[in-house]
């Protein structure tokens, strides 16, 4: 497969905003054919060298998935997708399974270096101002449909915590796998966990056993590349007692005219006094300046607070993606378990953004904490969707939700659609939601003391996200407030 | 030195500026009293730069630099500065944040270095010893839950880390009680030296014991009426703009 380069139209490249992420790595590939049936399951299965029961596992899932349709309930509009037109298997050709880095193929070592995504085991982003010592962070790399790299496993093995690639881990340890995987999301769940469940290939796998606290942070980057290829990857993080863990995954592709979907799974497991916080820089390809191309992105993420005490804290910052559909969310089960939810969504000229959280509380005095903050500029369209349920034992749960609005000129929308429902009349659910545009007078303010309209606009935004922006670890808030720069280009003047 | 010669402006196709002429002489204080309505506040906005007023004629230099050809963050980057009449909230932007992007925007324009973050928080610890003001409002959200006198405040400390060449101060008195008047009016003085120069428009006379002028004008109907020494100002706050004769123009454009 070779890149091809056309000329093109200066106007249009000067109007598009800089998606700097968007070139394509010449690599060969090895792709399966088009289409999805039981025989691509098989095919994709049998690359991953997988045992009896996943395979079952991924065709009952099949199954399931035939047999539901896809959810039209979101704010979203677009052209029906082909499952059939797609590839679901692209793999960059190798040796089987790198041992080292050394073995990683250069072109790929190179891609993640332009993407700032080092991985050469070191401490990474170091200099980022206000840092006072850069941490190491361990990152696995997912290339379209595989794990190329995985690096800090020798110092994470110390420690006890198993980070690798899913399809490894299947492998090394299976009976983890087996009794995890799809326990949180079931493998019929809707129609998009059951399209990942069948035929996803790659993603990553923590574990950190009882009482441990990750050394460091862990990270994925997951890059698509290949062509009309839809990319499914499956994530599963279980801290036991008393662990924990911060996790942080980014996504970017190759700018094209056409649409690519990305359907994943997330599942989450913490068991008594664990911790997991969970953090999505989302940065796909959002289209250009008149919704050409750019991901459809339709993501399931849930998490089980199944133990006592148990916290799992989603952040996100969804700038990518012509399409987002997304709802992380935590089953509050354990007593006195916390769930919270984080979430910028900024969406530009013609982006859909359909997101929001679950909290459902199950367990005595759990307590949710959702904070949303959406920004719409150009033409676009912002959903907040949430819904937070009391159940009958839920005796003194408490939820908290935020949700605010940000408007950027007279083009875009912006919805919020919450969900409450309690059968515990001892649960309290607290919901505050604003609306507002960023006024004259602010940006006025901010020109008159120096600042350019976008650097005012920039400075609003991010004081807008701040409560959410301040969750995430150090140094990819300061990543994330210069994306919410990127994203916001050509939305004003 | 500003010059302004001529300048005409409207709002909506209503005139509101007709033909005002005035120099403020490099290192000088004038101050521009005037009833409600005469133009105060469009002049100040005029010579900021704000949309939707519309200048219709005349010139304004600042040091020989055209500054209605520049648009508002250009002119903060020519030296000048206006001290909001209702300084606007910035949710979730913090003082300091906001002070060293504005003054790294404006050294940047210059061609100046900018500064880190040690750099800036020496240079505001040392504006607000000057000011006599506590560091929490650095820390503080731009004018978030400020009280009046705050948000007045936070306008000379950025005034006073910006430095401008020229500063305009809109009604900086308006609801301040006199301790707070005196804070403010200090935070100014610290700030006169030979390249500085300032408008102050105010209402009242009040302000001018505290920050004395070099020169007092009066605007009414758009014009420059009157213009005097300090000893206008008192004149005015004695009789009133009736008893200098100025009445019936004032009342014409409010």
């Amino acid at each position: 497969m070779s890149a091809r380069i056309e000329p093109r139209d200066p106007i249009e490249a000067a109007t598009e905003g800089n998606y700097k992420w968007g070139f394509e790595t010449a690599i060969e590939m090895e792709i399966a054919p088009k289409g999805l049936s039981e025989d691509t399951i098989r095919l994709i299965s049998a690359k991953k060298d997988e045992p009896e029961w996943l395979l079952a596992w991924r065709l009952k899932a099949f199954a399931a998935w035939r047999e539901t349709c896809e959810p039209e309930w979101a704010k979203i509009k677009h052209p029906p997708i082909d499952y059939q037109d797609l590839h679901y298997y692209a793999a960059p050709k190798r040796k089987p399974g790198p041992k080292s880095l050394a073995e990683v193929d250069p072109e790929l070592l190179a891609t993640y270096e332009k993407l700032g995504i080092p991985l050469r085991e070191r401490a990474i982003l170091a200099g980022v101002e206000g840092a006072e010592e850069a941490t190491p962070v361990a990152i696995d790399a997912v290339f379209d449909s595989v794990s190329v790299a995985t690096t800090f496993r020798e110092t994470l093995a110390k420690a006890g915590v198993i980070f690798c690639p899913i399809s490894e881990a299947v492998r090394e340890h299976p009976e983890l796998v087996r009794r995890y995987l799809g326990s949180v999301v079931p493998a019929g769940d809707n129609f998009f966990a059951a399209l990942n469940s069948a035929v996803f290939t790659d993603g990553s796998f923590v574990f950190v056993p009882k009482g441990v606290r990750c050394p460091m942070e862990l990270s994925t980057y997951f890059r698509i590349n290949a062509r009309n290829t839809g990319q499914f990857e499956r994530t599963l993080i279980i801290a036991e007692e008393g662990a924990y863990v911060s996790y942080l995954e980014g996504c970017t592709a190759p700018q094209r005219d056409e649409n690519q979907l990305h359907a994943a799974v997330v599942e989450l497991v913490a068991l008594d006094d664990a911790t997991i916080k969970y953090s999505t820089v989302q940065n796909w390809y959002p289209g250009d300046a008149e919704g050409r191309g750019g991901i459809y992105n339709f993501v399931t993420k849930r998490g089980a607070c199944r133990g006592a005490r148990s916290k799992i804290s989603w952040t996100q910052v969804e700038t990518g993606s012509a399409i987002t559909w997304k709802y992380p969310s935590c089953i509050l089960q354990g007593e006195e378990s916390v769930g919270e939810f984080y979430s910028v969504a900024l969406t530009n000229h013609h982006q859909q953004a359909d997101t929001g959280t679950k909290m459902i509380h199950l367990g005595a005095n759990t307590k949710s904490t959702i904070i949303s903050k959406g920004i719409s500029a150009g033409r676009s369209n912002n959903t907040y969707r949430g819904l937070v349920r009391m159940m009958p034992r839920a005796h003194g749960a408490r939820n908290f939700t935020q949700c605010d609005s940000l408007l950027i000129g007279d083009r875009c929308g912006a919805h919020t659609i919450p969900y409450i429902e309690s059968r515990n009349p001892s649960a309290r659910v607290e919901h505050e939601a604003t609306t507002s545009k960023i006024a004259d007078d602010q940006l006025f303010y901010c020109r008159s003391r120096g600042l350019s309209q976008e650097d005012a606009v920039n400075l609003i935004v991010n004081g807008f996200c701040k409560d959410v922006l301040k969750e995430l670890p150090m140094e990819f808030a300061v990543e994330a407030q210069k994306l919410l720069a990127v994203s916001l280009e050509g939305s004003v003047g | 030195m500003l010059e302004i010669r001529g300048l005409t402006a409207e709002i909506d196709g209503k005139p509101i500026l007709n033909g005002i002429d005035l120099v403020v002489p490099t290192g000088e204080v004038h101050a521009i009293m005037g009833p409600n309505g005469s133009g105060k506040s469009t002049l100040s906005y005029v010579l900021a730069g704000r949309d939707g007023y519309q200048v219709t004629g005349g010139e304004v230099r600042l040091d020989g630099v055209d500054l209605l050809a520049l648009a508002p963050e250009e002119r903060a980057s020519a030296g000048l500065f206006l001290a909001f009449q209702y300084p606007v909230e910035l949710p979730g932007v913090g003082n300091a944040n906001f002070l060293r992007t504005a003054l790294n925007a404006t050294r940047r324009a210059r061609g100046e270095s900018e500064l880190d973050a040690v750099q800036f928080l020496k240079l505001a610890r040392a504006a607000l010893r000057d000011l006599a003001m506590a560091d929490d409002m650095l820390k503080r959200n731009v004018n978030v839950g400020f009280s009046g006198g705050e948000k007045k405040r936070n306008e000379v400390l950025q005034m006073a880390i910006l430095k401008p060449k020229f500063a305009i101060l809109d009604e900086t008195d308006s609801g301040l009680d006199i301790d707070a008047l005196k804070i403010v009016a200090n935070g100014v003085n610290a700030l006169r030296r030979p390249e500085f120069s300032a408008l102050v428009i105010t209402h009242y006379q009040r302000l001018l014991d505290y920050i004395v002028p070099d020169r007092v004008h009066v605007l009414a109907g758009g014009r420059i009426l009157r213009s005097g020494g300090p000893e206008l100002a008192r004149a005015l706050e004695e009789s009133g703009y009736a008893g200098l004769g100025l009445e019936a123009l004032g009342e014409s454009v409010s």
